[in-house]
Parts: structure tokens; C-alpha cells; sequence
């Protein structure tokens, strides 16, 4: 069935069919389509069920302002979008379409029982009921709800389309092809300047495309010369949908949606970020329905649409049309369609005295009946008649149809305008909020800002875009805005299902009752009422809403206020504005050079911040603690291996670099030898520990600097930050070299003798090279810095050599360590090493609520400086005292009992909740060394708790567990030598 | 007050819903009031209801320079939860979250409170640490909250992506099944009615202009652009424009004021389940009564008052749904929004009476200050109505900033190690 | 995004920066000299106003440099970045276009 189809016209190619399935069943389209014109054209009229009372909805519009018709597009089971606008989906072969939000079918849907109980169902009716039994919300009335909302089905496989991002620059953004838009982009373009045109819509053209004769001329020359512009980018199904701070727009462009059969090397859509020196936006105007009793019926739809889809798609949308109208652009539809054949039965205009269009209509054979209001139509799933009255009094009459077209007048599409915080002004002669004061270096164009007609349109857009380009300031012409319309409720209809919001069935009765409940700014209307929330954004209904709450209030629009315009002015894609930002490019990986020889040996990595660390590494049928037990014997035994890589490294140089460090770290530097280390604690200005780590120094003027492996970008920019701007008279220099140096520890009683033999120019024995000592040598032929440090309380070193070095060192290393048994161990025993010594790892021992005594490394803090970082803060009341919470040891009465990391600390496990809680277990493992459970806590005067014992309170009974100073292994320190 | 009930929607159905009073009156400022609470968003009206229903103070009004509820009520992603990590925070929001349980029959309007669950992710050894510390301490507090296996969390919301191949996989989750949502609107259009059902003066479009205080010090009321309203206490509930309001009585906050912003989709039907939260890789997400997803993104770095963001920031949290969710890529964002949240130094709030005598503030809510309206509202009225805080409030004043005894829930997160 | 001035490098999008907070308040030349009440003021007290705010930003992914910049906290335009050191000019809005 094709007999909407026009014989000729359009833009569409009727020699090329193209088959397509709605709700399973089959029909033709043409190449040109969109999925909405196809379906008009085969007599579709019933396309989707709205929100609430799942009334029967066809198609209002022909672009992306359209309320009604929402379908599911399916390209396969994975590739499935909801609520997708017929209206926008160009027609593609074997495209598979589906209604949404009805069961079990778009014709019997049992969900229209809500229209029959739509008067317990106004707006705002869940605020005032489902509150008793109190317990039946969660269990009965919200999942109710809630399966009786929403709209289409969300997919449920992964999307494996690809979507990528690019950002550009440009002079001059123009928004919108339409007559504005591309006369601004020639002109700008005649300038001399780089130019992005872009256009929501497959074609450029805007308004011309709906045209059926006029201009297209001009057109296609205009598209020609800016398409031979090499500064001009032209960006086709691009939706501008946000202007942001600073003239930056973003841009959703649909790359593939349109093609049957996507290549695969092109993604599915691509964002664009673009930062322009001036934007013209030329984003024209919405056609406004009309407010009266049953004006959502299929069939009734704007008279816009209905002259785009005749003079664009070839398609009646009926064949005994009625007019409603309070503009003069309706009658253009009227005459078009009479042309093409159609029996336009009356144009109803609202206006007593419509201009000379009419008199054009009646010559052309059409009944025009001015002062008179469409007050109702009827039917049920198609419309069949439409009820109009004189706007003076009188009985409706019944006018039978099977298509009513209506304009409220049009509204200027300000959203942009309003997005970049452009300052509107209501016009009363419009009807409409236009632009009025710029925020940005922006200017609007055509009918956006009420400029109406095809020649100025032009005029305007091309005054707009020479401007632009020249980027000096603009005073745009003075528009005469016209076309004003109708807004609210039509003259004598009631408000009773006279639909606004029609995705959301908001009717002109629910805007009342908002307001008599006293809601009373246009804020508080929209969220009672849902107004204007559906996915359109409401840019059919923004105006109506107004309209009516003006009629309620009885007081002006501007009284009233508008909402504010916020992105995006179309939906978009999730993938879209993830982009590329997906898998392993989802954040950056970073590995040490050492990470690939890990990889091949089995080891299991952790994340750490961006790093990924070697956690253990297990031998065939081990796990976690199986492999960590043996790593640790071994370097108790004998020796291990491992990749310290990702360790913060801070070069600080200059002849001010002791003070600098004096003043930054808690620790005294100036007293330390050449060729010493030092463990160092970086308060932050509070007076809690921020970071820790060795530091060495190389020469007088310069240190070698490390920070954990999380806090190394914070800790420089920290230095960075005091040095720059408080003490930017001393003469230090700071660089990052975490990702020069490939840092390898070697730890053990044989980690001397595994090295020796690697080492040149440097007596690294006992004498020579003590405990804490740091020195420059050259180590398996590389130069390097080598240190005699401890994190095991093993002996042990740490050597650096340049990056690209690290894993030939490393494998030297393994090499030279094989005949001692040497053990490659990861993160999780280097944890379990430290803890038997005590050593704290900042961020798990402590928390940012620990200062340096708090957490057991008071000693490192040099009082007798007059001042370094936190070191004021530490001298107020409540840093000191009882009430800290310090850091101890635990052991528990059953050595196999490993306590939960996180698990709190009580004095009596069998009070009441709330408990009073004295601090947490920080760190705890088996320590295979010692056949028994450790950990590490932070309690509350932990120190003079020592040999007491405090409970753990579990699911399944507290543990006790005996305090105990915080080291476990070698108290003496005698290993340290080996 | 008219009575809301299935009943009076279905009597006042044959009327046409003709017969509906408005839900709140529309009064002018009267020249004096015993307390003037300035910010008519969901803690300042809170705190007029319970002032006139437990501690018998009616003659309040309410100020608000917009629109009431307009503020960050209105522009949350209406999280509830109270597993905090600290005594004195669970201490608080779990004051809250009782009150949300019984809100909607307290204030006879439903404000949707909808315990599905709060999700929160574990991506790191190091998160697994710091959510166990949370479990264990809120058992003890009497505070719900469990330790969830990676499957475990999968069963719970069947849409997350468990696979070991993410970025940052999904190591485990903790979870408070008492946590939920709710409906952010109706919270502070229950508060509003319910007190002005009491007789609080809710004056909207009214900013205030300055605080009047005497030679002594002691506030003596407010200018505001419709007059001068007398008042011997002056409560500020202001939220993102606390500094700007205290200002005006010749304090200087520890706060600052950064745009947060939030999104929703498009309406589809149930595919959501519950509430998941990763602090680790930025995602915040639950599903509407309406069938938005409604996902929460982060704040812009600097201090602002324009309530919009960049896209880069949205952005960034739309990265981890698709990954932590692949199926809702082919979603889309319907709308972008844009609160102002006033942080403190150690992002908990200040609930306190000031140095100015008859001052009293309550802000700094961060991006958190949604799940504690009723609580917060109710412990703020004791402190103005007694002069002196409620148990909970006690330690949130502002002096620990000074003294150093901070209560700080995302330092105690930490940093990784 | 916002575009800022870098007074090093010129304009750059926001991303290659960092933000510093309140600009213009100095570290005590003598904390252990204050008072708490002075010192929790100069830690934590903010003007954090409503309009012109003078602010600090590090050109991180950039020239490193900290530098400083006076901004209108209601529409997020600058109206002057200068380097740090330099004292605040006395700019009001800029209006635009």
C-alpha cells in the first residue's frame, strides 16, 4: 500500500526501494526516506504509545523536535537502540524497526488502561499516594511503577561499535544550514577564514529542503562553493549539542547509522570538540502544536512536517486534510498539498484578520474560516474529525479528515544561545524568548533569533558570517519579529487531555492543577508536572507550558521565567562522548622496562595507580600465600629480586637544594654527607604525613629524591609548588626522573655476593659501603646510582641504572643470583618483608589523619628546625596526647590466625553498638619467617598499651589479640649486614 | 493541611482535582520572626519542620533567593547511604537514613525513599583494604554493610562488567542494603508543606542583602531586597553560597565552591537495579522510577558559581559506565546539569553554631549532602532551638579546623601506596 | 573546557593545567609565631566570592610554571592572568563581544 506516494517531487529516488520491517512486518521505502516518511507513506499512522496513559501516537514532526514517534532500531542483537526518533532514521535496506512501550502489540496495548483511569492518574499523583503499608513501596507499588515507565528496552550486550573523538580549531563555527547558516558560512568563507558548517541533517538545507521550487538553485551552488573551499569543513548529520565555556562546541556527527552495511573501518559516530574564535548560530525554529482535546490522535500532526513530507519525501499525510492555524505559514501547507491533489477540506485560523495568504487560499478553491479555534478532534487510533468553534461562542462543529495539520506559530531555537549563558529577552510580538545579550564571542542568525523569510534569512545569516570573520563587533539589524502565533490552550476548548508534553502526556489540565497546588515559578511546573523532561527536550512544548501557567498565574511569561537551557539540545551516544577512552586505552598502563621479563615469568600484576606491579610470582600450583611464603623465606634465606621501578624519583639540584629540602621534609638534611641516605617524611601543611621515602645525596648540590609509587606526580607538584611560589629566591631545580631510572632491589644475606661481581669502580664492602650509603658505579657495565638501603631489613642494595638499561640489568642480576637460588618477588612479599620489621607503608599504615608520631616515625623529625612543612600544625593541642592513635604491632593466641586487614580494635567486644572503636588492624599477613601471624595497627594510645590486649570484634566473635611494639623480626637490626 | 492519600486523589478525582489547596502558602516577610532560616533547599527546610514539630518554634521563616528546593535538591543524584568510616559520620547519616525510612509517612507526601542498595566497587588491593576497614567498623557501629565477591556483586546488579580484562577490574564491592535513593523534588516539597502546615513563612524570590548585627556582635536580623526581617538567631543553610551569605555577618568560611555535575539518559525500562558507586574509576550510577539512568559525574577543579562544567568532565565518567557497563554505550545522555557544592578541608560538614552569637551554620556537604537531609535538618534544629548542638553534631563545628581535629572520610580513602 | 592564558605560553586548554586554589595568600614568614586562630585562617579560611577571584594555576602539562589568574567565578571568563609575584591587577569583568 503506497497510495500516499506521490507520483513525482521530493527529494527522494523512487527508482530505488528499499525494504524495511516495522514490528516484523514488511514494507517499501525509497532511497530518501526517512523511517518516519516511509512509514506515513504506506498508511503507518499508529507509531509508537506515550509515557503514561499509552494513547496511540503517530508522527507530530519531521525532524528532531519529534515527541511521538520513538522506536527501537535493531541491526542486530548486540547493535539495538532505543527510543530512536522515526523522524531522524534515513531509511536503510532491511533496516528493522520496533514500536516501544506497549503489550502485547502497538495496536492492543493493555497499558491504555491508564488512559481510562487518567483521573486518578494527574500530575503529581505518586507524591500523594503508595505511602501506606509503609513497606510496600520498595515491594510493590515501585517496581510497579517502574516497569510501567520508562520507554524502549535498554540493549543488554556489549555495543561493539566503535565511536572516536577529534578535536579541531577553526575561526568561525556557523550551526544550521538552512538559508542563515549557509549564507554566514559563504560569507565567511568569502573572507578568507577557516570555516566548520554544520547541520543535524543528511542534507544541508534546512528550511530549502522543504521547499517545493524555491531556491534550490541557490542551494546546490552554495553547498558547491563551500564544498570547493579547502578552509571550509562541512559536517553533514552533525548535531551541535553543547556550547561550552570559552567557545567550545561540542558535535555529535553519525558516521554509519545511515548505511545499510557499515564498512568496518569507519566508527559509528565521531565527537567533535571544537574551539572557535566566533560562532554563528543559524539554528532556525520550532513549529509550536496547537493545545485542544485529543490533539495527539495520529494524523494530526504540524503543518510543517506535513509540507516537509510532501515537498521533501513525496508523501501525503492524508487525504482529507484540516487546517488549524494561528500563523500565516500553515496556509503554504494548505496550497501544496490542494496542489498535489489532496482535499484540504478548511484551513481554521485562529485570527480574525489573517493576512493575504488567505485570500491566495481561497483562490486556490480552499475554505478558510478565520476567528475560528480548534477545540477537539476524534477517533481513536487514526484521527477522523476535528471539532472547531468560532473563538466568539458557539457549538463545534465536527469536520471529518483523516490528516489535521496545526501551527501554533514557530519558536526560534534558542538553545545554543541559552547554553553558551547568552542573556534572552521575551518578545511579545514573537510569542518567544529571543537572544538578546551575548556571553560569548557568538551571534545568531535567521529565524533563531525571529528573523523570518527566506531573504532575510539570507541577508541576516550573511551579515552574521562577514562579521564573524572579521571578528570585530556586531550589531545585528534590527529584526521585526513576527509570526507570533498562539500560545497555551486554544480559545474555548477544555484542558482535559489537550495535550502539551505529548512523550510525556503532560495536558494543559496537569499545568493547572501544578499550579493551583502552588507551584508557581516555570522550575517548579516542569518537575510536578514533567513537562518539557521527555527526549525531546520539550521543544514542542517549552512555549505551550508557558502559555497556560501565564492563563493560571494570570501573570506574565517573563514573570513566570524560563527553564534553563542545558546540553545536550539532542540526546547522545554514551560510546560517542566515551570515544576512544575504551579497553587498555581506557587510562594509560604504565609499566617498568622490567614488567615484560615479570610477564614472561607468570607473574601477577596489581594495579597501582596507573602502574601495573609485579604481585607474586608463582610457581606451577602455587597461590597467593604459597608463593609469597616461598619468596620470603628465600630472601631471608638467601636472596631476592625486585623491581622497584615504579618508585617516585625526584632529582633536586642547586646550591639551595639542602635547604629546600630543610624546609619541605620533616627530617634535617644539611648535616648529611656526600654519599649518605636518609629515610625522609613529607608532611603536608596540616601535619599529617603525606609521603615517605629515601633520599640520597650524590654531590653537596644534589639529592636523589624518591616518593612512594602513588604519590610521586603529587609530591613534585607540591615541591614545585613551594618552591615556585613561596621561596622562589632559593636556587633549586626540580625533576621528575621516575621514568629514567630502572630501580632494582636486591635483598638478602647473599645480596652482597650476587652483586659483587656486577659491580665496578665502587668498593661496595662493609666498611666501604655501610648501611645507608649511596654512591655513583657502574653496574653490569651501565652507570648507575647504587644504594645500600633496606626494606626487608635484609642487606640489601638498590640499584638504579637508566631506564632502557633495566631489564638487561635485571636479567644480569637473576643471572649472577642464580647459583645463590636468587627469587624474583613481587609487591605482596616486599609488604610482608617490611611488616616484620615494622616498616610503615604510607597509605595503608597510615591515612592522612596520621601524624609522623602517630605512625612510629617521630624520630625522623627534627625539632630544632625552626620550621619545615606541618610542622606548625603539629604544635597544636590535639596532634599530641592520649588521644592519637598510634602505631603497634598485634599478635593473635593462634599463630595461624591472620586478622582481616580493616578490622577495628575494642576494649570489650560484648558492648553495645555503637562500639567505641580505638583504631584498625593496617597491615597483616602470615609471616612464614616466624611461623606466626603479623600486624600492624593504628590504635589509640597504642604505645602505652603494649602488652595488653584489645579485641577484634568479627561476624563470628571478636579475637584477641596482645599488643606489641611494631617490630617483629631482628629487633636488634644485627641482619642488616648480613 | 489536606490530607494525600489514595483516597482523597480518588474523591478529589470526581471534583476534577478542582478542590486542591496549594502545598505551601505564598506569604509576605514579616517584619520579625523568632528564627530566620536562610536557603529554602531541602536541609533548610527540613530544619523549619522539625524546629515547629519537636521543639515547638513555628513563628520561622524560611529565605530563599530563588525557587524553593531549587538549589542542590534539585540537582543531586539522590544517593543515600550512611557507610561512613568514621563514629562520628556513621553516627550522622545513620540518624538520616532513619528518618528517610519513615519520611514519607511522617511528612504525608511521598518522597520515594527506595532502599535498593548502595554498590560501591573495589578495583585495587588497595580499595579492598580501605572497604573491608569501612565493613568492619560500620558492623560495629550497627551500621549494614558487607563484603561482596566480585560474583557476588554480579548477581546483585546483573549489567556490571566482572571481566578481568578491564582496566581496573572489579575486585569485590562492598554493600549497604539499606542504601538507596529516593525522590529528591518531593523532599523538599514534603518539608515545605509539612511546615508551613505548622505555620513557617516560606518567602521565595527574596534575597537577602546583609546580616544586621548589634554594637555587641549578636545577629538582630536580615536586609533582604523585599525589606528588613528581624531575627534574634539566623540559621544559614546556603549550601554552595554559604561563604557569600556569612560574608555578610563578617565571617570567613573554610569552605569553597566547585560545579559538580550530573546526567541522566533516556527513559527505558527496568535495567538497573540498584546503585553502584566507584570512587577509583569515577562512575555513579542507579536507575529513576522513570527509567533514566541517572549517573553522577565529577566536580571541575576550580571554584565557580556558573553551575555548568566541562565536557571533558562529564566525559570522564561516561568512560567507566561503558566500560563497567558495555551494553548501555548505545544509550545517550538526555540531559547535563550542574550543582554548586560547598567543600570544607576535610570534606565533612560544619553543623555549628559560630562565633557570632545567634549564628548558626549548616554547609559543607560536598557532593554527599543529599542522604542527609532529614538527619541533618533535624540535628540543626536542636542546635538552634537549644543553643547548642545535638550528640551527633557535636564534633562537625568549625573550630576542629583550627584545632586539627578532623573528621576526613576521603583522606582516610588514602592514596595508593 | 576552559582556555587559559598561560602568561608563558599563551592560550591552552584547560586540561594541560592544574588548579591551585585562592592566589595571594602568602606562607607565614613565622608560622610557630602565630596564633592557632591565625593559623587555621591562613590554612583554611577562603574568600571562595561570588565574582572576581584571584586564583593560582600550575601550567602541569605545560611549561610547569605556577602562575596566576583573576577569574569571574559566576561566568568563568578571566580577565587577566599574570605570573606569579606580581600583584593582582584591579580588572573588573570584561564585557564580551
Amino acid at each position: 500500500m503506497s497510495s500516499l506516494r506521490t507520483a513525482s517531487g521530493g527529494r527522494i529516488d523512487r527508482t530505488k526501494t528499499l525494504r524495511f520491517y516495522f514490528d516484523g512486518r514488511s514494507h517499501t521505502g525509497v532511497q530518501g526516506d526517512t523511517l518516519a516518511s516511509a512509514l506515513l507513506a504506506n498508511g503507518e499512522y499508529l507509531l509508537g504509545r506515550s509515557f503514561k496513559y499509552h494513547r496511540p501516537r503517530g508522527v507530530v514532526a519531521a525532524g528532531s523536535d519529534e515527541p511521538n514517534a520513538i522506536v527501537n532500531l535493531t541491526r542486530d542483537a548486540a547493535r539495538s537502540t532505543p527510543n530512536v526518533r522515526a523522524t531522524t532514521i534515513e531509511l536503510y535496506e532491511g533496516l528493522h524497526a520496533e514500536s516501544q512501550n506497549r503489550f502485547p502489540s502497538l495496536q492492543v496495548d493493555i497499558g491504555a488502561i491508564n488512559d481510562l483511569l487518567s483521573p486518578l492518574l494527574p500530575a503529581g499523583f505518586y507524591y500523594k499516594t503508595f505511602k501506606w503499608p509503609a513497606s510496600w513501596w520498595q515491594r510493590v507499588y515501585e517496581p510497579l511503577i517502574r516497569a510501567a515507565a520508562g520507554l524502549g528496552r535498554a540493549p543488554t550486550l556489549p555495543d561493539p561499535d566503535r565511536y572516536v573523538g577529534r578535536w579541531a580549531h577553526a575561526d568561525v563555527l556557523v550551526v544550521g544550514a538552512g538559508p542563515a547558516g549557509l549564507s554566514a558560512a559563504l560569507a565567511a568563507a568569502d573572507a578568507g577564514v577557516r570555516v566548520v558548517l554544520a547541520d543535524e541533517q543528511s542534507e544541508f538545507g534546512g528550511s530549502l529542503l522543504s521547499e517545493p521550487t524555491e531556491m534550490q538553485t541557490w542551494l546546490a551552488e552554495a553547498i558547491a562553493t563551500l564544498a570547493a573551499n579547502p578552509r571550509v569543513t562541512l559536517l553533514p548529520r552533525t548535531t551541535a549539542f553543547g556550547y561550552f565555556a570559552h567557545n567550545m562546541a561540542g558535535l555529535a556527527e553519525r558516521v554509519t547509522d545511515h548505511l545499510a552495511n557499515p564498512p568496518p573501518h569507519l566508527p559509528r559516530e565521531r565527537l567533535w570538540q571544537i574551539r572557535v574564535k566566533q560562532v554563528v548560530l543559524a539554528t532556525g525554529a520550532l513549529e509550536r502544536p496547537l493545545v485542544f482535546p485529543n490533539n495527539d490522535r495520529p494524523g494530526i500532526m504540524l503543518a510543517g512536517a506535513a509540507r516537509t513530507y510532501l515537498n521533501r519525501y513525496g508523501v501525503l499525510p492524508g487525504k482529507r486534510i484540516v487546517v488549524a492555524t494561528a500563523t500565516d505559514s500553515a496556509y503554504r501547507a494548505a496550497l501544496d498539498l490542494r496542489a498535489a491533489g489532496a482535499d484540504v477540506a478548511v484551513i481554521a485560523d485562529l485570527r480574525e484578520a489573517p493576512g493575504e495568504i488567505a485570500d491566495e487560499a481561497r483562490a486556490a478553491g480552499i475554505a478558510v474560516r478565520t476567528a475560528t479555534s480548534v477545540v477537539g478532534a476524534g477517533g481513536l487510533q487514526h484521527v477522523a474529525w476535528a471539532a472547531l468553534a468560532p473563538v466568539a461562542g458557539g457549538a463545534p462543529e465536527a469536520v471529518p479528515c483523516d490528516a489535521l495539520l496545526m501551527s501554533g506559530g514557530w519558536t526560534p531555537a534558542v538553545h545554543l544561545f541559552s547554553q553558551s549563558r547568552g542573556k534572552l529577552r521575551f518578545d511579545a510580538d514573537a510569542s518567544a524568548y529571543l537572544p538578546d545579550v551575548s556571553a560569548e564571542h557568538e551571534r545568531s542568525a535567521g529565524a533563531c533569533r525571529g528573523v523570518f523569510g527566506l531573504a532575510e534569512a539570507q541577508g541576516d545569516g550573511a551579515a552574521a558570517g562577514a562579521s564573524a570573520a572579521s571578528g570585530k563587533p556586531y550589531t545585528p539589524s534590527a529584526a521585526t519579529p513576527n509570526g507570533g502565533g498562539w500560545l497555551g490552550l486554544m480559545p474555548n476548548a477544555p484542558a482535559k487531555k489537550a495535550f502539551i508534553d505529548f512523550q510525556n502526556d503532560v495536558t494543559a489540565k496537569d499545568i493547572k492543577l501544578a499550579v493551583r497546588e502552588g507551584m508557581r515559578s516555570i522550575e517548579h511546573i516542569k518537575r510536578y508536572t514533567t513537562t518539557g523532561m521527555a527526549t525531546d527536550q520539550g521543544k514542542t512544548s517549552n512555549m505551550n507550558t508557558l502559555g497556560v501557567a501565564s492563563g493560571a498565574l494570570d501573570a506574565t511569561i517573563p514573570q513566570i521565567g524560563h527553564t534553563t537551557f542545558r546540553m545536550p539540545y539532542t540526546p547522545v551516544t554514551f560510546g560517542g562522548l566515551a570515544g576512544f577512552s575504551r579497553g587498555d586505552l581506557f587510562e594509560p598502563i604504565r609499566m617498568t622496562p622490567i614488567h615484560p621479563w615479570a610477564a614472561e615469568a607468570g607473574a601477577v600484576f596489581e594495579d597501582v595507580g596507573q602502574w601495573k606491579r609485579a604481585h607474586y610470582f608463582p610457581k606451577r600450583g602455587e597461590d597467593l600465600h604459597a608463593a609469597v611464603a616461598r619468596e620470603c623465606l628465600a630472601v631471608r634465606a638467601s636472596v631476592g629480586m625486585f623491581d622497584a621501578s615504579t618508585l617516585g624519583k625526584i632529582e633536586v639540584v642547586g646550591p639551595d637544594a639542602a635547604e629546600f629540602l630543610n624546609r619541605m621534609y620533616v627530617n634535617a638534611w644539611t648535616k648529611l654527607g656526600v654519599g649518605r641516605c636518609r629515610y625522609g617524611i613529607l608532611c603536608r601543611e596540616d601535619g599529617f604525613v603525606r609521603d615517605d621515602g629515601v633520599v640520597g645525596r650524590i654531590a653537596q648540590d644534589r639529592f636523589h629524591v624518591t616518593t612512594t609509587t602513588g604519590g610521586a606526580a603529587g609530591v613534585l607538584n607540591m615541591m614545585e609548588d613551594y618552591l615556585q611560589t613561596e621561596w622562589p629566591e632559593l636556587d633549586v631545580w626540580l625533576t621528575s626522573t621516575t621514568e629514567q631510572w630502572a630501580v632494582i632491589a636486591i635483598q638478602g644475606p647473599k645480596a652482597r655476593a650476587v652483586i659483587a661481581p656486577l659491580v665496578e669502580g665502587l668498593d661496595i664492602s662493609r666498611e666501604k659501603f655501610p648501611h645507608m650509603a649511596v654512591a655513583e658505579c657502574t653496574f653490569a657495565g651501565v652507570p648507575a646510582r647504587l644504594f645500600r638501603v633496606s626494606f626487608s631489613g635484609e642487606l640489601g642494595f638498590e640499584v638504579n641504572v637508566p631506564a632502557d638499561y633495566g631489564r638487561a640489568v635485571w636479567e644480569a642480576i637473576y643471572a649472577a643470583g642464580r647459583p645463590h637460588n636468587i627469587v624474583p618477588y613481587g609487591t605482596e612479599t616486599m609488604h610482608v618483608l617490611r611488616a616484620e620489621k615494622g616498616f610503615i607503608i604510607v597509605g595503608q599504615d597510615t591515612d592522612g589523619t596520621a601524624t609522623p608520631d602517630d605512625a612510629g616515625v617521630g624520630w625522623a623529625v627534627a625539632k630544632s628546625k625552626r620550621d619545615f612543612v606541618g610542622k606548625r600544625s603539629l604544635a597544636r593541642a590535639a596532634m599530641t596526647g592520649p588521644s592519637r592513635k598510634q602505631l603497634v604491632g598485634l599478635l593473635t593466641a593462634d599463630p595461624k590466625t591472620v586478622l582481616e586487614e580493616g578490622a577495628q580494635l575494642v576494649d570489650d567486644p560484648h558492648q553495645a553498638v555503637p562500639m567505641t572503636l580505638l583504631g584498625h588492624v593496617t597491615s597483616s599477613y602470615y609471616s612464614a619467617t616466624l611461623g606466626h601471624s603479623i600486624a600492624l595497627a593504628m590504635l589509640v594510645n597504642g604505645r602505652a598499651r603494649i602488652g595488653q590486649t584489645v579485641h577484634v570484634p568479627m561476624p563470628n566473635g571478636a579475637i584477641a589479640v596482645r599488643v606489641v611494639k611494631p617490630v617483629f623480626y631482628d629487633p636488634e637490626g644485627a641482619r642488616l649486614d648480613g | 493541611m489536606q490530607n494525600f492519600s489514595a483516597l482523597s486523589l480518588l474523591r478529589r478525582a470526581f471534583g476534577g482535582h478542582e478542590s486542591w489547596q496549594p502545598q505551601w502558602r505564598t506569604p509576605e516577610p514579616k517584619p520579625e520572626y523568632d528564627v530566620v532560616i536562610i536557603g529554602a533547599g531541602g536541609h533548610g527546610l527540613g530544619t523549619a519542620y522539625y524546629l515547629a514539630k519537636e521543639h515547638g518554634i513555628t513563628n520561622v521563616a524560611v529565605i530563599e533567593r530563588g525557587w524553593l528546593g531549587g538549589g542542590n535538591t534539585g540537582r543531586n543524584t539522590t544517593i543515600i547511604r550512611s557507610n561512613y568510616l568514621f563514629s562520628e559520620s556513621a553516627a550522622l547519616y545513620d540518624h538520616s537514613v532513619k528518618l528517610w525510612e519513615t519520611l514519607s509517612q511522617e511528612l504525608n507526601y511521598n518522597v520515594m525513599y527506595s532502599p535498593r542498595g548502595v554498590m560501591m566497587l573495589a578495583h585495587t588491593i588497595h580499595d579492598i583494604q580501605v572497604f573491608k576497614r569501612h565493613v568492619h567498623a560500620n558492623r560495629a557501629n550497627g551500621v549494614d554493610n558487607e563484603w561482596l565477591t566480585p560474583e557476588q556483586a554480579k548477581d546483585f546488579c546483573p549489567p556490571l562488567n566482572i571481566s578481568a580484562k578491564l582496566r581496573y577490574p572489579v575486585l569485590g564491592a562492598s554493600l549497604q542494603r539499606r542504601g538507596g535513593t529516593a525522590r529528591h523534588d518531593a523532599v523538599a516539597w514534603g518539608f515545605a508543606r509539612a511546615a508551613d502546615a505548622m505555620g513557617v513563612d516560606i518567602i521565595q524570590n527574596c534575597p537577602v542583602t546583609a546580616i544586621r548585627r548589634s554594637a555587641t556582635g549578636e545577629v538582630e536580623g536580615v536586609e533582604t531586597e523585599r525589606g528588613t526581617i528581624r531575627a534574634k538567631k539566623i540559621a544559614v543553610v546556603a549550601a554552595g553560597h554559604t561563604s557569600v551569605v556569612m560574608n555578610m555577618a563578617g565571617v570567613r568560611m573554610p569552605l569553597e565552591s566547585f560545579p559538580l555535575q550530573a546526567l541522566v539518559s533516556e527513559p527505558v525500562k527496568p535495567a538497573f537495579p540498584c546503585v553502584v558507586m566507584s570512587n577509583t574509576v569515577h562512575a555513579y550510577i542507579s536507575q529513576s522510577d522513570k527509567g533514566e539512568l541517572v549517573i553522577g559525574a565529577g566536580t571541575d577543579a576550580y571554584v565557580s558559581y556558573s553551575q555548568r562544567g566541562g565536557l571533558h568532565v562529564a566525559q570522564h565518567t561516561l568512560d567507566a559506565i561503558c566500560e563497567l557497563f558495555p551494553m548501555f554505550r548505545r544509550m545517550r545522555m538526555l540531559r547535563n546539569w550542574g550543582g554548586i557544592v560547598d567543600t570544607t578541608p576535610d570534606r565533612s560538614p560544619i553543623i555549628a553554631k559560630t562565633p557570632v552569637p545567634g549564628l548558626y551554620v549548616n554547609c559543607g556537604w560536598g557532593t554527599g549532602g543529599f542522604k542527609a537531609t532529614p538527619g541533618s535538618a533535624n540535628i540543626f534544629a536542636h542546635t538552634i532551638a537549644r543553643d547548642e548542638p545535638h550528640r551527633i553534631n557535636a564534633p562537625f563545628t568549625i573550630e576542629r579546623f583550627r584545632d586539627g581535629v578532623m573528621i576526613d572520610e576521603a583522606a582516610a580513602a588514602a592514596v595508593a601506596h | 573546557m576552559l582556555l587559559i592564558a598561560c602568561p608563558y605560553c599563551g592560550e591552552r586548554p584547560e586540561i594541560e593545567f592544574a588548579y591551585g586554589g585562592e592566589a595571594h595568600i602568602a606562607r607565614p614568614a613565622d608560622p610557630s609565631a602565630m596564633s592557632d586562630e591565625e593559623w587555621a585562617a591562613f590554612l583554611y579560611a577562603r574568600t571562595n566570592p561570588k565574582g572576581t577571584h584571584a586564583e593560582r594555576w600550575r601550567h602541569t602539562n605545560g611549561c610547569g610554571r605556577f602562575f596566576n589568574a583573576v577569574r569571574d567565578t559566576v561566568t568563568d571568563f578571566f580577565v587577566a592572568t599574570y605570573k606569579t609575584g606580581e600583584p593582582r591587577p584591579d580588572l573588573t569583568p570584561r564585557s564580551v563581544v
